[in-house]
């Protein structure tokens, strides 16, 4: 058996044109190419994309779950950054 | 990487056009098309951060804890925003160094309502109220442009905007509920914010330079004119319930069109800021110079400091 391991890529599809690239899943493959082929034959056989984006699994940087508190809390107390803080009129087109 | 031109590459641009799809940045498209882009977009960039200035002025005088939690979290959006779209024009091959040199060179152009000085904390109100207002008025139209990256952008914008104007009536509505003096000082900022907010939609539609290719490549999808009325028009009962009056006295009503006729822009004056006359033009880019001075040696940090990280972590694994 080889010693030698496919790396993983991550693969993100864009349905649709105007659309944001959705990740979709991933796939082990040696090269962006042999990855690009994979990812269309594994997530677009029912035309589920117009354009995919695959990334080094080892390239996304993913924030912490142990550190979710103190890294997303801070906008919990912001409400004045919602429209609906403000006392206005709601029939002026505001 | 440039997109791939290829036979049929322009008839498939003009077709995915026709067809209300978007371009994406591998696509074929025409070099104008990608230029105009890229002048729009970085222009709306340097809007968004150069529109910071007027504001962030009082940041640190607003009247209340309250006032100044929200006058912070606004003007810390505008960064963002301008951060999304300079981040939607590299996509079409410009740099980030490129844009922000033809800013501080006086090359590019930005929002010419943003030379106007902010006098008094009613101008706070005036601003949220007027000014964020037109740009809602022009972004919403502007979520249907023909650009991805742009268009999804501006919807990001869009829904962060939605607290801009309303913060920005909610001032002028205490203001007007205040004594008479605090009203004073709203209908003062409304009579010198007015005219320029309507210039802030740019010239007539026949006398706009980009504006018919724009049109055609559904860059733009309304025309200033059709912009600028529209604003007109929800912003006469906004004034009359604060008890305000606009300062135009060709203001009026007129039935057979359905819309509010309003007296002629001074154009001259929209030209003589534009090209550095107006109050506060040499501050704002004078502003903008130092942010970018003062901000090197932190840049220079963080490269640093990354270099260090990287070193230290091949000597570890030796
Ligand atoms: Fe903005
Ligand atoms: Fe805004």
């Amino acid at each position: 058996m080889s010693a030698r391991r496919l790396p993983l890529w991550e693969v993100f599809i864009r349905s649709r044109r105007g659309l944001d690239h959705k990740h979709v899943g991933s796939l082990h493959a040696a090269d962006p190419e042999q990855a690009m082929q994979a990812a269309r034959d594994t997530y677009t056989r029912r035309q589920e994309g117009v354009s995919i984006w695959i990334v080094r699994a080892e390239d996304i940087h993913a924030s912490q779950s142990d550190d979710a508190q103190a890294f997303f809390d801070p906008a919990e107390d912001k409400v004045y950054r919602h429209p609906t803080f403000y006392d206005v009129p709601e029939d002026l087109k505001l | 990487m440039p997109p791939i031109s290829s036979p049929g590459a322009e008839a498939r641009f003009d077709a995915t056009i026709a067809a209300e799809e978007k371009i994406e940045p591998r696509d074929w498209m025409p070099e104008k098309y990608r230029r105009n882009l890229v002048r729009q977009i970085s222009q709306h960039a340097h809007s968004e951060v150069v529109g910071q200035l007027p504001e962030g002025n009082w940041i640190t005088r607003a009247p209340t804890l309250r006032r100044k939690a929200t006058l912070l979290a606004k003007v810390q959006d505008e960064a963002g925003h301008g951060l999304y779209l300079y981040s939607a024009a590299e996509t079409l091959g410009v740099s980030r160094e490129q844009m922000q040199d033809d800013l501080l060179s006086g090359r590019a152009k930005y929002a010419s309502i943003f030379n106007y000085p902010s006098l008094t904390w009613a101008d706070v109100g005036a601003i949220g109220w007027l000014v964020d207002g037109a740009a809602i008025v022009n972004q919403i139209s502007l979520c249907r442009t023909s650009y991805g990256p742009y268009a999804r952008a501006l919807v990001r914008i869009c829904k962060e905007e939605s607290f801009h104007m309303r913060q920005g009536f909610e001032i002028m509505q205490t203001l007007c509920g205040g004594t008479s003096e605090q009203k004073a000082m709203a209908q003062d900022a409304l009579d010198r914010w007015w005219w320029p907010t309507l210039m802030m939609f740019g010239p007539h539609d026949a006398e706009s330079a980009h504006s018919q290719q724009s049109m055609q490549w559904k860059i733009k999808r309304q025309s200033n004119d059709e912009l600028r009325q529209k604003f007109v028009d929800q912003s006469v009962a906004q004034a009359e319930h604060l008890g305000l009056v606009l300062p135009d006295s060709d203001l009026k009503w007129n039935a057979a069109r359905d819309h509010y006729d309003f007296g002629a822009i001074d154009w001259d004056e929209f030209q003589r800021v534009l090209n550095g006359g107006g109050h506060c033009n040499r501050s704002r880019i004078k502003a903008r110079r130092d942010a970018d001075q003062d901000g090197e040696w932190v840049r220079e940090a963080m490269l640093t400091y990354a270099d260090k990280q990287r070193a230290r972590a091949v000597e570890d694994a030796a």
